[in-house]
């Protein structure tokens, strides 16, 4: 289980993080949705410790996330991120094996090339595609070399930042499907940010609103169209109209 | 602007330039604090290699052959207004080996890799590919910096020795078939004139301008901002930073050398 509690962060005068709470049960798929700019990115990489925040407790398994060994912290996560963030000087299969190529997790050369080419096959990329540079593939192969790469080392906590974005609605749906899959046959505690409420609705089993700093509601996907929260419901229409400003 | 805002501005501008100073040397010992703890990364260490050393050999080669050419007709030139033509060998040597070689060196290595090394961390930072790398438990100071510095540590002063050699055969080249100098007196008289304290300077000042170069890649590639903007500002610094902490060192190691 991860548990924010009470977190702050600020970028000079920038509150963007103001008493964060938020809990995610092992095993389930939270979605955390918000306007850009509302800090979501800022929570997941504060639960990483990629951003340390000024505030405020972050427990995983009921232990402080900040104290204790960081190699086996990090290696209990994989994470897919925006851009996918792949690698321009490694082939895609270095990419999908690297923490499988170094560190604690380090497995002999062929042994890690093959679980990489499984990983592809899994996120349903061939194995020729294995030797090729991320810059030779379109930006939803990327995705799902990243996807490859966040599931490689089977890890039990995996975070989703921005999946489908700059992907057309058909290799959306495809990524979206993946996730829900990869994330139910692991078993693994998931964490997503997105914009995109098909997103929300293939991947969550709970879903959190972030507006301000805090987290507005929260709740399983079923009751999120009718929450009768007015931030959930103005994110889910789409409206200009409501308590989110639409010029931020 | 009244003399005491004047004054602020000063003060503010040398109080950053003190934290600069302070950020960049806290990242050195950072840096060289994680040459000696493992894990250690050889294939980067051999790419680094490759990258600075190697690749940087045209470059360094076709600057200290003009450059050793150019000096011999500058002595020549010069030296004939009181009639001191023959010392030609003795201060291209000299010229090349203490200052000329090494400064030249650590600029084009600055020109060319510093600004590759800030440019490419840089992008990796504003793609979040740094902290891919955090994610994948790995230290990015322990991959990118250190594999950096410590080819640049290795490279630079053998790049500087070759271009030592490069620019005499340019002065030699120069001497010999256009200035009349006989090639066995002219070898001899440059053999004979350098001694190793020379050699030692030159080598060492290679070492401290390729830290100096690498660290400073490293520094504002990993400081970089967002955007395209945020990458060209790192380059751009960092290759102005390198130029003139190399220069400064230049002066400093001259003066531990040759000034006692």
């Amino acid at each position: 289980m991860i548990r924010m509690e009470n977190v702050n962060k600020a970028f000079d005068d920038n509150h963007v993080l103001q008493g964060l709470n938020l809990e995610i049960p092992k095993g389930t798929s939270m979605v955390i949705i918000g306007g850009s700019g509302t800090g979501k990115s800022v929570a997941l990489k504060c639960i990483l410790g990629l951003i340390k925040p000024d505030s405020g407790m972050i427990y995983v398994d009921g232990k402080d996330a900040t104290k204790g060994d960081r190699d086996a912290f990090l290696a209990r996560f994989g994470m897919l991120f925006q851009g996918a963030a792949l690698f321009d000087s490694l082939p895609v299969w270095q990419n999908v094996a690297f923490r499988l190529l170094r560190g604690s997790l380090k497995r002999p050369v062929e042994e890690a090339r093959e679980i990489a080419i499984e990983k592809l096959r899994r996120v349903g990329l061939k194995s020729n595609v294995a030797d090729r540079f991320p810059a030779e593939l379109s930006g939803g192969m990327q995705k799902r070399v990243g996807l490859a790469r966040a599931i490689a080392a089977e890890p039990e906590i995996i975070f989703f930042d921005e999946p489908t974005t700059g992907l057309d609605p058909i290799m959306s749906g495809v990524i979206n499907d993946l996730i829900r899959e990869i994330v139910t046959e692991m078993g693994a505690t998931a964490m997503t940010i997105t914009h995109d409420m098909s997103s929300v609705r293939a991947i969550a089993d709970n879903v959190a609103m972030l507006h301000g700093g805090v987290i507005q509601w929260t709740g399983p996907v079923s009751q999120m169209d009718a929450s009768g929260d007015p931030y959930v419901e103005q994110f889910i229409s789409g409206s200009a109209e409501g308590p989110i400003e639409a010029v931020r | 602007m009244n003399p005491i805002s004047l004054l602020g501005e000063l003060g503010r501008a040398i109080l950053n330039m003190l934290a600069a100073f302070g950020r960049v040397a806290l990242f050195a010992l950072d840096a060289v604090s994680h040459i000696f703890r493992p894990p250690f990364y050889p294939r980067e260490f051999g790419i680094a290699l490759l990258n600075i050393g190697w690749l940087s050999l045209p470059v360094v080669g076709l600057t200290a052959i003009f450059t050793g050419g150019a000096l011999a007709l500058q002595i020549y030139a010069g030296g004939a207004r009181f009639n001191a033509e023959a010392v030609v060998p003795q201060i291209v040597a000299i010229g090349m080996v203490r200052e000329l070689g090494p400064v030249l060196v650590g600029l084009m290595i600055a020109a060319r890799v510093t600004s590759s090394i800030a440019a490419e961390i840089a992008t990796m930072k504003v793609t979040e590919q740094i902290d891919a790398l955090v994610t994948l438990s790995t230290h990015p100071m322990k991959y990118l910096t250190v594999p950096r510095v410590l080819a640049a540590l290795i490279t630079v002063p053998a790049l500087v020795a070759i271009g030592d050699i490069i620019g005499i055969a340019g002065g030699y080249t120069v001497a010999t078939q256009n200035l009349g100098f006989n090639p066995a007196a002219y070898l001899k008289n440059t053999v004979d004139f350098l001694e190793l304290r020379d050699i030692v300077s030159s080598l060492v000042k290679g070492a401290a301008f390729g830290v100096i170069a690498a660290i400073m890649g490293c520094y504002y590639g990993m400081t970089s901002g967002r955007g395209a903007q945020g990458v060209g500002r790192a380059t751009k610094g960092s290759v102005e930073a390198a130029a003139v902490l190399i220069l400064a060192a230049n002066f400093v190691l001259t003066g531990v050398f040759f000034s006692l």
